[in-house]
């Protein structure tokens, strides 16, 4: 398989890529940072991917987009799937200190994530098909105190792959939408532990079975499903009250 | 805040752990760098309450893998369960393996581990050809035998201390097939059981005994000695099961209640391991994990001990205390009724370059005990009196209770790694619960 990533220098994309090259495929890695990519680029060729392109390109310059993709294209020579797990993060208290972050998180989270996939989706159609792959999350299947913000970026970013794998699934592209629940990476480290956390390894052997078996949506670790199911399921008075 | 333990689960800390995919950025501010956290006692605790430890669960990327040379190059979280997924089917396995999988380089440096080959290989950091280090200072450098060699030395076996270790470079070991061909002996006593380790170790590259503490009189320190090496091309297949299919089908769900670890359980299960191995005693070829690694299939096996967790006591006793000694020791560990689940006693070789590292030729034994306060902490003292009497001294991978005078009296090379630290870290901003307790440092 031909596959790009924006962000997979870090946290559950980088552990997605590294299943990748483990099995041969071939990697575009698109980044921010050229010595983080310069190391993961390094890993993933040391762990056995078929090929390795590292490739500039920062969620928040979107003019770059297109150019990036059609040069992860010239360098695997094509594209099977593209994978989108790049996002920004910021506790609640930090988004209601500075209004300026607040429409930052948004911006990277909807606006520039949406222009990728876009870029991504005529690609993919343009040669017939493939797979694009969507890290949003739980927090985009309910509204919570405390990820407001973060959570209606997630929501929107949902919504809009659902509606591509709608539009444009008879013609061959799949989307994979990623809910994770709570993972264990660099972005929640300094968030407190709560139940059924996950680690990024087992996420990301979920998630490429997903990308292999074209399944529309992926919560990972599992049990999120069930959880979401009831808390999508609890009324508003109650919301109000928990403090989940 | 996070509450951080070792493997035993005692002592813990409320600490800051820092997380991220930048080793580099991770430890700057950090009083300690922590890996996965198998050390058994306060190795990897920071050196107070809020402290900040640098994590290196995220840096773990592979640098280099030179397939016809051997040689590994990879982050400091880069862990052994991956060195070997990695190269293993390309004919090469780490040169020095511990007893779990789920240990890190910069963990295998920082406790210049040794394994059940130390009398042929020596320690892990015998193997390693270079090292990355972040100083006190926050400044970054290349150490290695010919680099440095005095900080290098002092990072080996120096528990984190020297510096924060953000890569490892390491010679691997070239092996013909991934299985082991291994042989069990029983041995009737502890002197037949040294005895019979001893001959092991001169023909066969891999030695361990298992010793049942519990026994007296006739029977004290009886036991089986295992010996292994890897297997020729005639004697197994060229490919071996991967990890995932062997690993870890059972798991100790939550902390069991103390009793069950009581010195008349552990007696059982110390007559129905001996009885196992002499069942089967002899020669056959198995996985290499179940050499190796034997406890990782049992995930989460220190919940065993219950929460008010264990400490482990290792100790080599030197070959020129004689083997009376040994049996002295036996007879305390009885005597206090450690109640000690396994008990491992090992041959080791010759001293290796790393200013604070465990082995030297003697005898080695480790016991796991049970948390029970006092009791616990004055077998420890007990032990720790013949420790320093032999001139052996202790393995600070597993140590929790050894007091400062004790540590002091038995450790000559002290004086030489607190030359390094003054060098490179005058005011000991890299400490640990361990250097706290152990070296004086502030708290």
């Amino acid at each position: 398989m031909k596959i790009a990533f924006l962000g997979a220098t870090r946290g559950m994309g980088r552990s997605l890529a590294r299943l990748c090259a483990k099995r041969g495929d071939a990697v575009a890695l698109l980044g921010r940072d050229p010595d983080a990519l310069a190391r993961s680029a390094r890993d993933l060729e040391v762990l056995g991917a078929g090929a390795v392109a590292p490739v500039p390109c920062d969620l928040a310059a979107p003019t770059g987009f297109g150019p990036a993709l059609d040069a992860a294209a010239d360098a695997l020579g094509g594209l099977d799937a593209v994978v989108l797990s790049a996002a920004d993060f910021a506790r609640p208290a930090e988004l209601d200190a500075d209004p300026a972050r607040a429409v930052r998180l948004a911006t990277l989270n909807f606006t520039h994530s949406i222009a990728f996939l876009e870029a991504a989706r005529v690609r993919l159609l343009a040669r017939g098909g493939g797979t694009l792959c969507v890290f949003s999350s739980v927090a985009g299947d309910r509204a919570r105190k405390a990820t407001g913000i973060y959570g209606s970026t997630k929501a929107g970013l949902s919504h809009y792959a659902e509606a591509v794998d709608l539009r444009d699934r008879p013609r061959g592209l799949r989307v994979v939408l990623v809910k994770p629940g709570f993972v264990r990476t660099g972005m929640t480290a300094d968030l407190p532990v709560p139940p059924f956390a996950g680690e990024p390894e087992a996420v990301a052997r979920r998630v490429l079975t997903a990308i292999d078996r074209g399944w529309p949506v992926v919560y990972a670790p599992p049990i999120w499903r069930v959880v979401m199911l009831v808390i999508r399921a609890l009324p508003r008075f109650v919301m109000r009250r928990v403090e989940f | 805040m996070t509450r951080l333990a070792g493997w035993g689960g005692v002592p813990a800390v409320d600490a800051r752990e820092r997380v991220g995919e930048s080793l580099a950025e991770v430890c700057r501010p950090a009083s300690l760098t922590r890996g996965l956290g198998r050390s058994y006692g306060d190795a990897s605790l920071p050196p107070h309450a809020g402290a900040i430890v640098a994590s290196t669960r995220l840096g773990d990327r592979v640098l280099a893998f030179d397939r016809a040379a051997g040689v590994l190059r990879a982050e400091a979280g880069f862990r052994l369960s991956q060195l070997e997924e990695l190269t293993r089917p390309a004919g090469w396995v780490s040169p020095v393996v511990p007893g779990t999988r789920h240990v890190t380089l910069g963990g295998m440096v920082a406790s210049d581990i040794h394994g059940k080959n130390h009398h042929v290989a020596g320690c892990f950091g015998a193997h390693v050809r270079g090292l990355r280090l972040q100083v006190a200072d926050g400044r970054e450098l290349e150490t290695g035998p010919d680099r440095e060699p005095e900080l290098f030395a002092a990072t080996l076996g120096g528990m984190g201390l020297t510096g924060h270790i953000l890569e490892v470079e390491v010679a691997l070991l070239a092996i013909a097939r991934p299985w082991l061909v291994i042989e069990v002996e029983p041995a009737p006593d502890l002197a037949a059981l040294v005895a019979r380790l001893r001959a092991a170790s001169r023909a066969w590259p891999y030695t361990v005994a298992w010793a049942d503490a519990l026994s007296r009189g006739a029977r004290l320190g009886r036991g089986i000695v295992i010996k292994g090496r890897w297997a020729e091309p005639g004697e197994a297949p060229a490919t071996s099961p991967i990890h995932s299919r062997v690993d870890s089908r059972l798991a100790v769900p939550f902390n069991l209640p103390s009793w069950v670890l009581a010195p008349a359980s552990v007696r059982i299960f110390d007559e129905l391991f001996y009885r196992a191995h002499c069942w089967s005693a002899g020669r056959r070829v198995v996985h290499p994990d179940r050499f190796f690694h034997a406890l990782d299939s049992i995930r989460d096996w220190n919940r065993l001990y219950g929460a008010r967790g264990f400490v482990q006591h290792q100790s080599v006793l030197p070959v020129e205390a004689g083997d009376a000694h040994i049996v002295r020791y036996f007879e305390t560990i009885t005597r206090h009724a450690g109640a000690s689940f396994l008990t491992v006693v090992k041959d080791c070789g010759a001293e290796g370059r790393g200013l604070l590292s465990f082995p030297r030729p003697g005898v080695s034994v480790a016991l796991d005990l049970p948390m029970r306060g006092a009791a616990t902490q004055a077998l420890v003292d007990a032990l720790n009196r013949h420790v320093i009497e032999t001139g052996g001294r202790i393995y600070l991978a597993k140590d929790a209770l050894t007091r400062r005078e004790d540590f002091v009296a038995m450790e000559p090379r002290l004086a030489a790694f607190d030359a390094v630290r003054r060098a490179w870290d005058p005011e000991r901003r890299l400490r640990s619960a361990l250097s706290v307790r152990l070296l004086g440092d502030p708290g």
